[in-house]
């Protein structure tokens, strides 16, 4: 089973691991300005790139704490982790 | 006439099977204690002394602090258990001491059991369900993990060299009970002998 490095934790298991989506979708400053379609985009439209994503996780089952990670689509290898509050490092 | 219930261990029906084992791996229930969790900002409360141990700060790691345990459960969380004191009580005084910091605590006393294990092969028993890292090199006393162990979440204590606590959400506790013992078997068993 692959495992998968927590930035608390050290690496666990994938089965410890919650996925949580794309990273860096940040809060609309104003969601009440916001239309409908503006507001759909916000919620439910995603990047879905192949090869490397910056990606939420939780370690559900230790720590339960928030991380992001990049991870390449394609060969499910994670290539680093690091705080929620750490700026998305440039994806080349 | 009601019948009149009596307060039995959750792993009452397990006890016997646990005495039977012999001396490679010891499995015991650890009686009920009152724990309480504590969230606090580790920057403010670096000062605070809970039953004079300073909250642990490295990842995976835990304290004694009075007759119990001060575990780290994440950056800002702590889980502290405190054997003879009433739940209540627990929970007023570590609220008193963590209130000025900011901090909180909240009584969790019935959501975990322990179960102790010991013994020379109590670590290949663990480590039949258990995928961290357990070697007596990397898993030394003082040390503590929030992981699987079979099917079960667990709270993983390492109090010495062949010393381990297991605690385990009270309903999990049965299962983890016959997991252990399951695991145990082929160190309890006495030697075939040709």
């Amino acid at each position: 089973m692959q495992l998968i490095e927590c930035p608390w934790c050290g690496p666990r298991e994938e089965v410890e691991f919650h996925y949580g989506g794309q990273a860096h979708v940040a809060y609309p400053e104003d969601p009440a300005a916001l239309d409908d379609e503006q507001w759909a985009h916000y919620v439910f439209y995603r990047d879905n790139p192949k090869g490397r994503f910056a990606e939420r996780w939780s370690h559900a089952a230790g720590c339960r704490r928030w991380f992001n990670a990049v991870r390449d689509t394609a060969t499910y290898r994670f290539e680093s982790v690091y705080h929620p509050d750490q700026p998305k490092p440039v994806i080349p | 006439m009601a019948e009149q219930l009596s307060r039995t261990h959750p792993l009452e029906a397990w006890l016997p099977a646990f005495a039977e084992l012999s001396g490679a791996v010891r499995i015991s229930a650890e009686p009920f204690v009152p724990m309480t969790v504590l969230r606090a900002d580790p920057a403010t409360a670096g000062d605070v002394r809970i039953r004079g141990a300073a909250l642990p700060t490295a990842p995976g790691s835990w304290a004694s602090a009075g007759a119990g345990w001060l575990i780290w459960l994440g950056p800002d969380e702590w889980l502290l258990t405190g054997p003879g004191a009433a739940p209540e009580a627990l929970e007023e005084e570590l609220r008193t001491l963590l209130r000025p910091v900011g901090g909180s605590a909240a009584d969790v006393s019935a959501q975990r059991i322990g179960i102790r294990l010991g013994g020379p092969r109590a670590r290949q028993v663990l480590a039949k369900g258990c995928s961290i890292d357990l070697h007596p090199r990397v898993f030394t006393p003082g040390q503590s993990a929030q992981t699987t162990l079979g099917q079960a979440g667990v709270l993983l204590l390492a109090l010495g060299e062949d010393e381990f606590a297991v605690l385990v959400r009270s309903s999990f506790g049965g299962y983890l009970a016959s997991w252990l013992l399951d695991a145990s078997l082929e160190y309890a068993a006495p030697a075939l002998t040709s």
